[in-house]
């Protein structure tokens, strides 16, 4: 009964946007047959899926390459991030000096320091990790940071009057505070890490969806590229999800707070 | 209980602020006094120099003769706000003082399951916090506040932000668990008849500095109940509260 339901409010939600898309597609495709425009300019969805089609030999490599790029780079941004927001909120020191250095890090744009890095760290895989993380970094740390400081103050001022050590605070009260924090940065930082591995792929590389669409560009291959093009949004779809994912299991009440349409 | 208490903040512009200037109190064991006053009367400032959130400027806090050791142990904190953890169940938000004072966990499992029993909210040990209506969730942080068994609760408007009649309800209910669990209770409060039907005592605050301006002792009978409201003595209790209050900070009182 409530899975019946379930389904059918899925239906609803999903159904709309799927016929939109799905319409948008035969409209193209007739775009395509009935007149001229030419195969490099616009080819047709049936098209793209042929020509995509044609490379599944070597497509899951491709694919596999961009993916860890983009968990490398997220894994690294979360791994570097997250510690380093802590140390910021315990030591006014510590914020003082990294702070302005960061904030002037951040102002670069990234695909223009892309070059530099891979001069600096070599063109292997890890160097498209660091680029991808250096692009997932920022918001995590700002937002870690503001989520350890959101604890209530008097849920703070309760601990102090029990005598509760920092640490002890740190582990039960301001670290899971801190989490929705940490999972609405994660959520942003999935999708830059997503484009920090192709602007990384872009500059320096010989596999990945990025390079796919560079040199398919190159050689006039359009309908190779929108099907890079696809299976990159796919990636980062699927990748956008796994996050919000495990927000839901690892903090359920912070959603059921949220979303009123959880069934009670 | 305190002696000559003080308590300075410093503010952005100018002089210090004088939140609280020379108070005297002293509290019996198991006594249930209440603080009245208006806003900025240093009545929340008392409670958690009390509680050992901050330190005094001047003066000496005691407990049974001797310095209040602070953090203490025999100290539980109710908040106007019910201020749980929304990532935990009733029984773990109860159970969390526990934790932060390093007991063991399981030695205080049947307390808490006793407390949650005592409020009526049996049934709701799993439930979080989100699922709980204001009221509900004041009485789990008043469990919360009880589970360690503390001497003093220290409460701090507790059911201001409480609908009237939810208000009223666990103002009684508060009352019975006194007598069930013997506390000196401190509470704080906006509500005049709401320290009277309370208290023992009555102690009246004024603002710019916070102090005392009177004590006084409620001669109602005990049980109270709602009904005594519309007593002649508990009229004449609000009127002389209300008439120190409204006289101002340099009333004659």
């Amino acid at each position: 009964m409530r899975l019946a339901h379930g389904l059918k409010a899925a239906f609803k939600e999903y159904a709309s946007a799927a016929l939109i898309l799905m319409g948008f597609l035969v409209a193209w495709q007739l775009v395509c047959d009935w007149t001229e425009v030419p195969v490099w300019l616009l080819p047709s969805p049936s098209r793209i899926f042929v020509e995509t089609w044609k490379l599944r030999a070597v497509l899951p490599q491709h694919i596999l390459a961009t993916l860890w790029a983009v968990l490398g780079g997220f894994f690294l941004a979360l791994a570097t991030a997250v510690p380093l927001a802590i140390a910021v909120v315990y030591s006014p020191l510590l914020r003082r000096v990294t702070y302005p250095p960061l904030l002037m890090l951040q102002s670069v744009p990234k695909v223009a320091m892309a070059p530099l890095l891979l001069i600096w760290i070599g063109y292997g895989v890890s160097a498209r990790m660091i680029i991808a993380a250096t692009v997932a970094f920022f918001p995590i740390v700002i937002n870690t940071a503001t989520g350890l400081e959101a604890a209530d103050a008097e849920l703070l001022d309760l601990t102090r009057s029990l005598g509760a050590s920092r640490l002890k605070v740190f582990w039960k009260v301001r670290l899971p505070w801190a989490l929705p924090y940490l999972f609405s940065s994660l959520k942003v930082a999935i999708t830059l890490a997503v484009i920090g591995a192709v602007v990384a792929e872009f500059v320096g590389a010989d596999k990945g969806l990025g390079y796919l669409i560079l040199t398919s560009a190159g050689s006039m291959q359009t309908a190779l590229m929108f099907g890079a093009l696809v299976l990159l949004s796919l990636l980062g779809i699927i990748c956008f999800y796994a996050v919000v994912w495990i927000e839901k299991l690892l903090c359920p009440w912070y959603l059921s707070v949220r979303d009123p349409a959880d069934g009670r | 209980m305190a002696r000559q208490l003080s308590k300075r903040y410093g503010t952005r512009a100018g002089p210090d602020m004088l939140a609280l200037s020379g108070v005297d109190i002293e509290v019996a064991h198991d006594e249930f006094v209440t603080l009245v006053g208006p806003s900025g009367c240093g009545k929340s400032t008392l409670l958690k120099l009390f509680g050992g959130v901050i330190r005094p400027s001047e003066g000496v806090l005691s407990f049974d003769g001797r310095p209040l050791e602070q953090p203490s142990r025999n100290i539980g904190m109710v908040f106007q706000r019910p201020v749980l953890l929304p990532w935990r169940s009733v029984l773990g938000n109860i159970l969390f003082p526990v934790e932060m004072l390093g007991y063991r966990v399981a030695d205080y499992r049947d307390e808490a399951k006793r407390l949650i029993e005592l409020v009526g909210l049996a049934g709701f040990e799993r439930a979080r916090p989100d699922e709980l209506s204001g009221g509900m969730q004041q009485r789990v942080s008043i469990c919360r506040a009880l589970v360690y068994d503390p001497k003093i609760l220290l409460m701090d408007e507790p059911f201001a932000a409480l609908d009237a009649m939810t208000r009223e309800e666990l103002g009684v209910e508060l009352l019975d668990i006194w007598t069930k669990r013997k506390k000196t209770i401190v509470f704080v409060t906006h509500s005049i008849p709401e320290a009277v039907l309370l208290a023992d005592r009555v102690v009246v605050m004024t603002p710019r500095p916070g102090r005392i301006v009177r004590e006084i002792t409620v001669r109602l009978p005990r049980p109270r109940s709602l009904a005594m409201e519309f007593t002649p003595e508990f009229k004449e209790h609000v009127e002389t509260i209300r008439a120190l209050i409204y006289a101002g900070p340099r009333g004659r009182s």
